[in-house]
């Protein structure tokens, strides 16, 4: 095993991740949404038992089996769950401009790697273009959450958001276990109430669509 | 001597992109329709068309302009041209240090130009919408395909055809997310360009959506037969420009020999083969889309080209 090849391969997953972040934007079906997200976890899990792999720590594996685990199984599952109790699960979103979403979406993963390939100099190789993608994901995720209207897109957004931080530690060493066990617990605690909120949400307002908050909203009057 | 056998090497390839041609229509369109268990006709039925065109008389519509009757031979030349300088069988031929990827996609443009005018000519409603919707796609295939040609050029440090294929041949490549989103844009914008079907249908002249057939409605006789035969070239051309950037294998190059280029000349037509059966294949198991859908299709293709440049760009960084 080469080390050009094991940067290759690193490079392939965490590029494969910000594509995977670009169908979540392109995708305006529930359906595909939640498939494209199952996607990005996958892929995540596989990058990071990459890493853990090329850096011989074994503790990143219990990383990538939590990435599997609820990030591509239980998540998935129980968001599929929620959409089918909705009711929305064939509903297709009006996304406000895709291109013009894309176009954002390209200009954050120039502004990503332009920011952070200059200010890592010394670091090693695959850790630079690690942390690069995933500001590149994490600024997609944010943007996915603000251009999108329906409540459950943006809880996706937020998960992919939390999949590209996982990317950017794995690719920086020495961050400890404790630290991403408890992330990954409180992205799940994050996720449940989320659920509840969504129920709460269409329960007193009959839909899940968060413009329907707006006249709650003390400065639109 | 040498220079004989490379003008007769630059030719060989000149006369077979032409013969070749309506053999791979003729392909598609067989296989086409076996997957539809229709017998569909011969194979060699393009050529028989071609030629009955070329016997016909010409009908030209009254109000038709000299720029009517000079654009089929301007597209077919130009594409002609542009076919013949797509490294097929063997690299560095004699013309093609005169061309790279960027002068080949001006040629292009060339002949769509014409072809656009031609068909806003006459003044007839189908032309002008044909000319609009060509246009339009060209507005968004031209940049995609740069940003192909930019990938490219990062990748192997040049924009000349034969210099990637060879830097692909002979250097180690390892794996690169960036050739593999570069070739899916590539094949995207090839289907575009070549009017294939989720973008347009070339098999039928008699549909609202229609967008080459539009413009090329009101040609006939030799006319027809050169637009026809410029069609059947563009769709070799950028078969060949995939399997020459992205499976350049048994390709001749350095000293011209008799026996790698007799392979290289099998290979590119197993290649081609290969090709058209899979155009064929995703055509006959994909829906035509809205014209207004074309955007995003074509974005998508976009999108596609800047992300491999981007990852390029971060992996060379390093």
């Amino acid at each position: 095993m080469t080390d050009a090849l094991a940067f290759d391969i690193a490079h392939l997953l965490a590029g494969g991740m910000v594509l995977v972040s670009f169908m979540l934007l392109y995708q305006d079906r529930m359906n595909g949404i939640l498939n494209a997200f199952t996607l990005h976890a996958l892929v995540l899990a596989a990058a990071v038992a990459w890493q853990a792999h090329i850096q011989s720590a074994p503790h990143l594996y219990l990383t990538a089996v939590i990435a599997l685990g609820f990030k591509a199984i239980v998540i998935p599952l129980a968001l599929r769950q929620i959409v089918q109790r909705l009711g929305i699960h064939r509903e297709i979103e009006k996304v406000v401009g895709v291109g013009l979403t894309m176009l954002a979406g390209l200009g954050l993963t120039a502004l990503a790697i332009l920011v952070v390939l200059p200010v890592t100099g010394g670091a090693d190789a695959v850790a630079r273009e690690d942390l690069a993608f995933s500001l590149a994901v994490v600024l997609l995720g944010l943007l996915m959450m603000i251009t999108r209207r329906n409540a459950v897109s943006q809880i996706v957004g937020f998960m992919s958001l939390e999949n590209g931080l996982i990317l950017g530690a794995t690719g920086a060493r020495g961050m400890p276990l404790v630290v991403e066990v408890s992330v990954a617990f409180s992205v799940l605690i994050a996720f449940i109430v989320f659920g509840v909120f969504l129920f709460r949400i269409r329960e007193r307002f009959d839909t899940v669509d968060v413009q329907a908050l707006d006249r709650f909203r003390g400065d639109r009057g | 001597m040498a220079l004989i056998v490379e003008l007769l090497a630059q030719g060989l390839q000149m006369a077979i992109v032409l013969a070749l041609a309506p053999l791979l229509t003729g392909l598609v369109r067989v296989v086409k329709a076996r997957l539809l268990r229709r017998r569909g006709p011969p194979i060699l039925q393009p050529y028989r068309d071609l030629l009955r065109l070329l016997r016909k008389d010409v009908l030209l519509a009254d109000n038709a302009s000299s720029l009517f009757r000079t654009a089929p031979y301007l597209i077919f030349a130009v594409t002609w041209v542009a076919a013949a300088l797509v490294p097929t069988y063997a690299l560095g031929l004699m013309f093609s240090w005169s061309v790279d990827l960027i002068a080949i996609v001006a040629l292009l443009g060339t002949a769509r130009f014409a072809l656009a005018l031609a068909g806003m000519d006459v003044g007839t409603s189908f032309g002008g919408i044909g000319a609009s919707r060509e246009m339009m796609i060209a507005s968004l295939a031209e940049p995609a395909m740069l940003l192909i040609a930019f990938t490219l050029a990062l990748f192997a440090g040049t924009t000349q055809l034969s210099g990637i294929a060879a830097y692909a041949l002979t250097e180690e490549i390892g794996l690169r997310v960036s050739l593999l989103l570069a070739a899916v844009a590539l094949v995207m914008v090839a289907i575009a360009e070549n009017g294939r079907i989720p973008v347009d249908n070339p098999a039928t002249h008699l549909e609202l959506t229609m967008v080459h057939e539009a413009m090329v409605l009101e040609y006939s006789g030799r006319h027809l037969a050169l637009i026809e035969a410029a069609a059947s070239l563009k769709l070799l051309l950028y078969l060949s420009l995939i399997a020459c950037v992205f499976l350049p294998f048994g390709m001749a190059f350095g000293e011209r020999a008799p026996l790698p280029m007799l392979l290289g000349l099998l290979a590119w037509i197993a290649k081609l083969g290969l090709l058209g059966v899979l155009l064929a294949v995703f055509e006959t198991s994909i829906a035509k889309m809205r014209v207004f859908r074309v955007g995003e299709f074509l974005g998508g293709a976009l999108m596609l080209g800047f992300l491999g440049t981007l990852l390029l760009f971060v992996s060379r960084g390093m």
